[in-house]
Formats: structure tokens, sequence, C-alpha cells
């Protein structure tokens, strides 16, 4: 027999790690889905488009902005010396992914802002002549594609540094999947798809969209299974911390709401909306964005329960 | 130039909390909070049992986890001694630093900021011990340079079976326990 | 027995405006006490601790006028320099928010009551009234002083210049004596405090119960630790698996109460097998044939259903013990009130140190010594034409030390005389005193009832009057004249002035006495004349003691090799294997044993001890005490949980034999205790409101213990033979 007693009981440490609560969560999944439309957006910003005709590209950046300022708000809410928050933009941390994470937020901005001005026609700016003669410039091919390369570009690295983030913190081995990060980037994808698809007004992005989020969702499925696989042949850490997930307190949520009705469920009603066997409907694309709550919750906080077993 | 580590007799520790309580008074540990602490492990079955007393704390560590995760550079390993530290001005309480510690040596200061132990120091600048080591009863705890070959610490190591703590995590402690 | 049928609360935190508006109103306060970092002048100061009391000699750190830290003195002989967690956590005292700020009456029923605050010289006022009418109508005698600490020095001698002989200590009865009188029975002397016990030379150190490293008296953990680096052999009989036992060697799990058996198997091989200390016993011992002839029937195999412990691992540790002498050390313990036959038990120990021939050697017991510094001249105490009360007729023969219990026994029945009066200084009777039952009920027929404690404990609710006293912190003491390896004398003085109007021992007990006319005795007015006139007559002064805080003694001989002379205060002269003075009043002369009674079907025997961090009840509140630990667990062996489907960390309460409830406590189950036994650290478990911070945190083992077995040799109160059930889902 084993017994193990500690004199020490830190708050946010003991018994269990808990250190992150709902603000983490919360701010990964408007994250994720930020950055997954910021790949759609700079994606289809570059099609081409008759006078009337509606892109999403027009209407993500907007909406983008509000989420993107939710979620750094609770980003911020969560930190413990709020007043130091500067700190971050004096400096940049090469080996913490969290800094280059702040800068990546703050190129979030100007890229969104160009996307959301470009889609304001030369009409609504005319008090503002220098921002409508940009915005015009920005709907220029060459300068859509730059502006559609760095959506792109900065979408991923929004959607992907928050898995390499928490994936580089080895004391909590639930994490320590490289394959975190490309689920984080995949989940957003198919979040921001959800969305999109439910939003766009073109019929042919719609039906893109559609089969896009359903290539995610698969995509998400496949790296939820590397991700397992990985952890469950690593060492005893390791699997101890997958245990959670197979058997453990956070198995029922895990597979129910983040697996069941997260991912598989939506994923085969919305093939059969693609195929036209069913209507339409929202309920998918509603289900694959809570999944992708749900997975940000889950993780996190079976993370943080993980701990290093070994003596 | 110096790397200043630990040795800590289990043989003699008794694990009286002398060194907790040090800790506290001598750095104003916040009440519900403490720096160092002591575990105890028991195995075996009456009457064959053993018990290990670690007293415990941040290791200082070689590869810290903590310093590498933290955005501003308030979590850095100082100049001297190579002792782990948190710049209280430049640390925002992201927190990342207290999930990135397999120890969970670190905790947040009702201040604001990441705490944890200093290796006191504001001691071992004037050549004295930290509290904890000055004042263990039972002179279990050694203090001192792990790159000096003639250091007690090296002598000690060298002439005793030990161990660290959770040494497959990858961080390298500087603290060692004699079996 | 009867059950205490409602809880009595203390309801100083309760009072409305009368205490708010003092607490508020006192300059300093708790906003003043409030501890924060600074990072300026720092001042040390010399003093010596009183968190237990052993009395190490520290040094108080103020840094910015605040009280920081607390370390020991470089130069201390007892803590070389290092305190116990408790000294370290000794600023705590002074920040304690529940501590008592202000004298404090009653002015309803006993026990229940609502508060007063009132002035010092209000209290002080009644208290001598009180005590004149007493004497008049019963005699000095009929006034009864319960001390505990050098803090009680001045009373005393208040109550003996008033005359009254019935001062007593629970240190006696409810804990050393059992041990003090076995070896005064076998060597004609006791072991004192700190104990003459030479561990750090120990080449063998044999603990029974004792658990050095949770029971954290200093140096003797310190020494301990220099056994340990040293390498010395160590055994440890304990029905728990201690600290100490895993520091052991050899672990004997014994059954609880069979101890003495395992001594008496001890005792049989090393006699059987000729492995004794032939020429030690030849020059010292007398009887020793009878007592060969005694134990020779005591073999392993007889000891071995009592305790147990297997015949030859008997065997084993007897020859480890043998090959060590003389310097193996079998340690006397502390609290031994165990079982009702603990004096015989100690003489055992005593016994067996004698076969191996440690007492007088290096690494076995050495002889103190103490400096010389003249007392204070005063009159001489008026005589007592009735004597002491506790011990009428000498009932308890051998009784070296005032019975706490005979004097509540007294105050109980009247006989041999009534006791009107209590005076309690520093020590919790409600969870010293084994039966609080019994205690409340004495209580009850007083006529005066004055409590002087630093914090609200369980006894001053108790009270008519509190006097509120400063912690040590904050006030001169009586000189500690210390009886040690190394002779030094030291001294206490205030490190920071009192926060509210609490005030210091010496000055409560000569305002008392110049209350009651006794001026006579108190003809110095200050503290520091008194202390500096004693300093003066042993070459130093006030001014000096204040700067250094202790000066050594020249070093005096330890043992008989150095040249102390082997001379034994018993009736033969020499050390008592077989005692005349037992045969002749009627007890064993060599002891014998006699199984414990066991306990009802279904039911574990209650076992208790201490923790490193914690003081008997009295520290519970200090808040960097608190923090280190803040409620004790309940130790339940791990089949025995399995069959109860317990778990550690499940809250449990406990029903004694007599039906008595506990307050809900933590399980630890744990392999490390014995299936028929659970165990708690002593102290917890607080019923009084005033502590508010320790409330009804863990349980009181004290409450539980409504039966005891008393010594009939010298009246200690065995408090080990109470038994409890578990009432789980607390």
């Amino acid at each position: 027999m084993l017994e193990l007693v500690t004199t020490r009981d830190n708050p946010m440490i003991d018994p269990a790690m808990h250190v992150w609560g709902w603000e983490i969560p919360v701010y990964l999944f408007l994250g994720g889905w930020v950055a997954g439309s910021m790949v759609l957006a700079g994606w289809f910003m570059r099609r081409g488009r008759e006078p009337g005709d509606r892109c999403v590209c027009d209407v993500l950046p907007w909406i983008s902005l509000v989420l993107i300022s939710l979620g750094m708000g609770a980003l911020f809410l969560d930190l413990e010396h709020k007043l130091y928050v500067w700190r971050m933009y004096l400096t940049l941390q090469p080996s913490s992914p969290m800094s280059w994470g702040g800068w990546i937020l703050v190129l979030v901005y100007p890229v969104l802002a160009l996307g959301a001005l470009r889609s304001l026609p030369g009409d609504w700016l005319t008090s503002w002549p220098a921002l409508a003669r940009l915005a015009a410039a920005l709907r220029e091919p060459a300068a859509t594609r730059t502006l559609s390369n760095a959506s792109i570009l900065t979408g991923i690295a929004l959607g992907i540094y928050t898995g390499v983030l928490l994936s580089s913190l080895g004391a909590r081995p639930l994490w320590a999947s490289a394959a975190l990060g490309p689920l984080f980037l995949v989940s957003g994808l198919s979040t921001g798809a959800a969305f999109a698809h439910v939003i766009a007004r073109n019929p042919v992005e719609q039906a893109a969209l559609l089969r896009a989020d359903n290539a995610f969702l698969a995509v998400e499925l496949a790296l939820i299974g590397l991700f397992l696989v990985g952890l469950t042949t690593a060492s005893a850490v390791h699997v101890n911390a997958a245990a959670l997930l197979l058997g453990g307190p956070y198995t029922a949520v895990f597979w129910v709401f983040v697996v069941g009705l997260g991912i598989v469920l939506p994923l085969a009603i919305q093939t059969l909306m693609a195929s036209h066997r069913i209507p339409h409907t929202l309920v998918a694309p509603a289900l694959v964005m809570l999944g992708g709550l749900a997975l940000r919750f889950v993780i996190v906080s079976a993370g943080q329960y993980s701990h290093w077993i070994s003596p | 130039m110096a790397r200043f580590g630990m040795v800590i007799d289990t043989r003699q520790c008794v694990g009286c909390m002398d060194c907790v309580v040090a800790c506290k008074t001598e750095n104003d540990v916040p009440d519900g909070f403490c720096r160092d602490w002591i575990n105890q492990r028991l195995e075996g079955t009456m009457p064959d049992l053993r018990l290990t007393i670690t007293s415990e704390r941040c290791n200082h560590c070689d590869r810290p986890p903590c310093v590498s995760c933290c955005p501003t550079g308030a979590s850095h390993v100082h100049e001297f001694g190579r002792i782990v530290l948190v710049d209280h001005e430049k640390c925002i309480g992201c927190k990342a630093c207290l999930a990135s510690c397999p120890y969970g040596a670190r905790f947040i200061h009702p201040d604001g900021y990441a705490d944890k132990c200093t290796f006191c120091i504001h001691r071992v600048e004037k050549g004295e011990l930290p509290a904890c080591v000055a004042v263990c009863p039972t002179y279990a705890m050694h203090f001192g340079d792990l790159d000096d070959p003639g250091s007690e610490l090296n002598r000690l190591v060298a002439s005793r079976r030990h161990f660290a703590l959770k040494p497959d995590a990858g961080t390298q402690p500087r603290i060692f326990y004699l079996e | 027995m009867n059950r205490i049928s409602r809880r009595r609360f203390l309801k100083i935190a309760g009072l409305g405006a009368g205490a708010a508006a003092v607490a508020a109103g006192t300059s300093g306060g708790l906003r003043a006490m409030a501890r924060k970092p600074a990072g300026g002048e720092t001042r040390v100061v010399p003093t010596f601790c009183d968190i237990c009391f052993w009395k190490c000699n520290a040094h108080a750190h103020v840094r910015d006028g605040r009280l920081w830290k607390i370390t020991g003195h470089p130069d201390d002989p007892l803590s070389r320099g290092r305190l116990c967690p408790r000294g370290t956590g000794g600023i705590g005292a002074y920040f304690d928010p529940d501590r008592l700020r202000a004298p404090l009456m009653r002015h309803k029923a006993r026990g229940e009551e609502t508060w007063v605050e009132v002035t010092w010289d209000e209290a002080l006022g009644h208290i001598a009234e009180r005590m004149q009418k007493i004497k008049a109508e019963h005699g000095p005698e009929a006034m009864a002083l319960f001390s505990h600490g050098i803090g009680g020095t001045f009373l005393k001698h208040t109550l003996k210049a008033y005359g009254s002989p019935n001062i007593a200590a629970p240190s006696f009865a409810q804990c050393r004596g059992p041990r003090d009188v076995g070896f005064e029975l076998t060597y004609g002397e006791g072991i004192g405090s700190p104990e003459r016990t030479d561990i750090a030379n120990a080449r063998c150190l044999v603990l029974i119960g004792s658990h050095l490293g949770e029971n954290m008296h200093n140096t003797q953990v310190q020494e301990f630790a220099d056994a340990i680096a040293a390498g010395a052999a160590i055994i440890v009989a304990d029905p728990r698996f201690s600290v100490a036992a895993s520091k052991a060697q050899h672990y004997l799990p014994v059954k609880p109460g069979s101890d003495l058996a395992l001594l008496l198997a001890w005792m049989n091989v090393i006699v059987t097998e000729g492995l004794y200390d032939r020429e030690y016993v030849e020059q010292h011992g007398f009887g020793f044939e009878h007592f060969m002839a005694e134990v020779a029937t005591r073999t392993p195999e007889w000891a071995y259903p009592e305790t147990g412990i297997a015949p030859e691992l008997i065997r084993e540790t007897a020859r480890v013990m043998a090959c060590h002498r003389p310097a193996t050390l079998v340690h006397p313990g502390r609290r031994t009130t165990w079982y009702g036959d603990d004096a015989q038990r100690g003489r055992a120990i005593a016994l067996l140190n004698a076969l191996l021939g440690s007492w007088g050697r290096k690494g076995g017991f050495y002889y103190p010594s103490s400096m010389d510094v003249p007392n204070y001249p005063y009159p001489p105490y008026p005589e007592s034409a009735r004597g002491k009360v506790d011990n009428p007729d000498h009932r308890y023969p051998f009784a070296s030390e005032t019975i706490t219990t005979g004097i509540r026994e007294a105050t109980l029945t009247g006989q041999p005389y009534p006791v009107k009066g209590w005076l309690v200084y520093a020590t919790n009777l409600i969870h010293a005193i084994p039966n609080e039952a019994e205690t409340i009920r004495a209580i009850q027929q007083l006529d005066l009832m004055v409590v002087v404690d630093v914090i609200p404990s369980e006894i001053a609710g108790w009270a008519d009057v509190v006097l509120p006293e400063t912690t040590y912190l904050e006030r001169y003491e009586e000189l500690n004249v210390e009886l040690f390896r190394e002779p030094f004398v030291a001294l206490r003085q205030p490190v920071v002035p009192a926060p509210h109007d609490q005030k210091p021992n010496w000055w409560i007990a000569r305002e008392l006495a110049l209350k009651l006319g006794l001026g006579a005795y108190y003809p110095w007015t200050d503290i520091e004349e008194y202390l500096d006139h004693r300093l003066k007559g042993a070459g130093s002064s006030l001014a000096e003691m204040k700067q250094r805080g202790l000066i050594k003694g020249p070093p005096a001989p330890l043992y008989f090799a150095d040249g102390i002379t082997p001379e034994f205060a018993t009736p033969s002269g020499k050390i008592e294997f077989y005692s005349t003075q037992l045969e002749a009043a009627g007890f064993d002369p060599v002891p014998r044993y006699q199984r414990p009674e066991a306990g009802p079907p279904g039911s574990f025997r209650l076992l208790f001890g201490r923790a490193p961090v914690h003081s008997f009840s009295r520290t519970q509140s200090n808040p960097i005490l608190r923090d280190a630990m803040d409620e004790n667990e309940l130790w339940v062996n791990a089949n025995v949980g399995a069959r109860l489907g317990l778990a550690s960390g499940d809250y449990v309460r406990l029903r004694n034999q007599d039906g008595v409830l506990s307050n809900r406590i933590k399980a630890r189950v744990t392999e490390a205790i014995r299936p028929e036994c659970v165990y708690m650290v002593h102290g917890f478990g607080h019923t009084s409101r005033g502590l508010r911070s320790a409330y009804g945190l863990g349980a009181s083992d004290a409450q539980l213990i409504t039966r005891y077995a008393t010594d009939p040799l010298m009246g200690g109160t065995g408090a080990n033979v109470n038994f409890v059930t578990i009432e789980q889902g607390a």
C-alpha cells in the first residue's frame, strides 16, 4: 500500500491544479472561431464576384473583430496582475508561445480591420476620403491577394498557437501532444465554417462551406484519434493522463459532448444535408459550435487535472 | 559562476515543518500559502513499513519550464547562483508558469504575481543560509554551490545514494535527497 | 460517569457594545498588529521561548517596529541556535486575533456566561476580597493554584505568602510523574526537564511509545538526529509506526498496554544470557538476586501473546541493547500516564537501564548542573498547619509532587478539608486533566475561580475572573536558571509592547499580593529591580543580560567517569533492583505486568500524542501554526478502514464507552497503526467560542477521556483507558 501525505494546500494548485477557469476555454473557443473565420474570409476573398454578389469575406471580419475583442476581454479577466498587462507588449520571449500569441493577437486587429474596411462600399465612406481610397485599393486584385494571404496565415497562426502553448507545458501530460495545435486549428476552422455556412448568402459559398465543414470535422476526428494514440503509447505518466478521457472522470463529457454531439452527429447530419437527403437545418452547425466550445473546456480542465505522477 | 542547489538528508528529516514555518516568517508568506512543504510517502504493510519524508520547494531547475513559458520575462534565471526568480514588476499573472511546473511549486500571491521559493536570495547574497536550511533542527538541509567540486553538496551526493524529484519530467532539478 | 448535557460557551466574541467599543478604541488593536513586509532597520532582542516548557533561548527580530521573526540564540545549549517549528512560529502568539485583551468578569452563571470588561483594579480587587473571605472562613489552604510553566513563579510566591501549600502542575499526575517516581524509587532521583538523557552519545536508543520528531522537545529531537547521523541502533516499540519508528532498525508494533511485558522480557533475556553489566550491578545494585528470580519467568515466549512481538525479535533486540552498553539509553518517555501501572513501568525502564549500566555513563543518563544565582531575600512563608490537601494520609505514598486531581477531588468532596478557590495559570485544565465533567463539577463548588491566560481557553470559560496575560514577547520573566548538561542563566525581556490591556504574570502576582496586604513579600517595585538584584548576586547585571540574553556557567562533570560520586538517595543507598520500600507499602518490589482491561467489543482504544507544530491546546489559534496544521486527524488501521468502508479524508465522530460524542474529525486510514487502537494529536476540537479561528476544528481527545486509571503509587491518571466507536458520515 502506498500512502502519500502532503502539508501543502496552495490555492489553485491543491489538491489538483486549476489555475484557468472559464475565461481560457472561452477565449480559446472565440480565438479558434476567429482563426477559422480569417482563413475562410481570406479564401473566399479571392473568388470572382458580380456586383451585388455577397461574400462571407465582407461580414466575417466585422464579426471577428467583436469576437476577438470579447476573447481578449476574457484573457484579461483571467490575469491575476492585470495592471501589468502592458508588460506583454514590451518584449517578445521566443521560447514562450504565449508571448508569440500576444503579438499574433496584435497582428490580428489590423488584418481584420483591413478586411472590414475592404467590405465597405465607396458611398459609405464619403466623409473619410482617405479611407475610401484605401478601401478601393484593397479591392484591387493584387491587394486582395496580399490581404487574403495575410488573413489566411494570421488565421492559421492564431488557430494553432494556443494548442502549441498548451502542448509546451510538459507538466500537464494530457497536453503533451503535437496534435494539439493542429487539433485546435481544425476545430476553429470547423466552428468558423459552420457559422459562415449559416450566414452565407451566396449559394455557392454556402455549399462550399458545408463541404469544407464536413472535411474539417473528419480531420478533427482523425486528429483526436492521433492525439489519443500518441498519449496511450507514450510513458506511464501520459497513459495515466489519457485515462482521464478513457474511463476516468472526463470520459462521459468528452465522448458524448465533444466527439458524439460535437463531431460525429453533426458530421452525419451535414453529410446528408450536403447530398440533399435532408433539408438544411441549424441544428448541425449549432452542434458543431457547441462541440468546439466543449472541446476547449474539456481539454483545459482535464489537462490541468493531469499531473506528473512519477515521484 | 555559482550554481546553487540543495542536498536534503531524508534519514535525518523528521518532517517537523520547521522549514515551512521559518520560510513563512522570514519571507512574510501570506496565510493559506506556502513556499515549501513536507511530503510523506509510506510504503509497505504493518510492521514492514518504510516512510520517506521530503521537504520540498521550487527545485530551481537547470531546465526551468517556468522560465521558458513566461511571456514577459518576469520568470528568469538570475545571474547570481542561477537562482530562478520572478520579477514582480513584470509578472502579469497569466499563470502559465504555475501550469508548467511539474512540482506545483508556484502559486499566485494575493498581490497578483507568481511567487515561490527564492532560495532566500536576500540572505544568500549576504553570505547567510536560506531560512529553511538555517533552522532545520535535525541538520538535514544543506545548501551550496553545485559547480564547486569541493562543496559539501557534491561530497554528499558522491558518497550517498540520492534521488531528485520527477527526474523524468526533464527539468533537471537542483535539489537532491539523500536516501 | 455523567456526560455534559449542554455545551457551555465562552461568549467573549458575542458580547455587544462593551467589548466592541474597547476593542475599537484601544490604541493599536488589530490594525496595528497586521503583519506587513517592510525592509528597513532590524533590532534583535534576546529572550527565551514560551510556546512549550523547554525555554529555548531565542533572538526576536523586530523590523521597522514590527515583529518579524524569531530565530534561535546562537549560544543556546538547548537549541544550539535552531528553534523548533513552534518557537519559529512564536510571533503568531503576538498576532493571534483571538487572544485575550482586557480583564473580564462574569455576571451570570458560571460557564455559560456573558462577560463584562473591567479594569485591573476592579478585577484584582474582587479576587483579593474573595480570597480574604475564603481565608477567614476556610483558611488559606482552601485556595489552590494550578500553574504550568515558569510564568507561574510569582503567583506561587503570592499564594505561599498568602498561606496555601496547594500548588500543583498537571505535569506530575497527568504527564511525567510516573517516570520520575519510577526512577526515584530505583535511583533516588527523577529525570527532570530537560531530561538528563544523553541521546547524542547513545550507541543504542530505545523508545517506548516516545515519538521524538513528532514530539518536538527541541534538544531531544536534535540529539535524536545526532544519534541517527552517528549510526546509533534505534529500537522503537509503539502501536503506531511513528516518525521515530521510521528511523529505527527495529520496530516493534506492541499491543497497546503491553509495554511492561516487553520490558520484563528484555530484562529476562539480558539477565539469563548474562549480558548485563556485572561489575556495575555488583558495585551499585541492591537486591539483584531477588530481581533475577522475579524476571526469570518473564520469558519472551511468555511476553509474545501479551505484546504480539515474536520471541526471536525480543531476543534479538535485547542482544542489540546489551551489545552497545553502557551507551544504551532506554528512554524514560515523558507523558507516561497510560494505564495506571505507569510508575512501575517507569521503574522497569529504570531497571533495564541499570542492567545495561547506563545511569551516570556516557550515552545513558548524565548528571546535570545549574548555576548558583542567589534568590531574592523574602520573609519566610507562613507554615500551614493542615498541610497539602491533594494526598490525604499519603494515600499515594510515593507521590513526590502535588497531585492536581487530588486537589480536584478535595474540591469535590470537601475532604480532607474544603477547597473553595482556584487560581489557574497557563494550563487549560479542561484539556489537561481527564474527565472534564469532574473538573466542571469541582469548579461549581468554588467561591472563586480565576484564570490567567493568554488566549480564551476552555478553562477560562469557567472562570469568574479572566486575567489576560501578555505573551512572552511582551514581558519580563523570572530568570531561567537551567539545570542541564551545560548550566546557564537566561533572561526573558519584552520585545514589543503589549498591544492591549494585557499584563505580565509578575505584575499580576504583585498587585494581587499588595491588595492582599502581602506587600512585605514584594519589597521590589519593578521586576527590573528584582532581576538586577539576583543577577548582580551572580556576578552579572540586568544590563548585561539584556544585551547577551544568556550567560553560561562553568562546565561541570557529567558522568561517574568524570568524577561524579555514585550516590543513590534510596533506602539502601544503592540502585534498587528490589525495592523494600515498595514491598513495605504493599506494592510489587519488582514490577509485575498486568494486562490492561479490554474495551467493549467493536471499540478501539483511544491513543493520543503530539504534533511538531503545536503545543498542547494552546497554539491552535496561533495564525502561523494554524496555517501549518489546523485540524487533527484520526489514525485508523487500513484493514479496519476497509471493513468500515472508510477512506482517508472522510469525516467521522467518535463515541466513547460512556456515550460522549466527539466533534467531527478527518480520518487517516493507514497501515501505520495497529487495528485495535485509534490515534489523534492532542489539543484540538476547541469548544471555546473565543477561539474563533480554532473553534470546532478537529476533535478533542480530552473530551473523550472520561475514565482514567489512577496509579496507586503516586496518583498519576492513566488516560489510555478509553475506548471509542467510529460513527461515519459526520
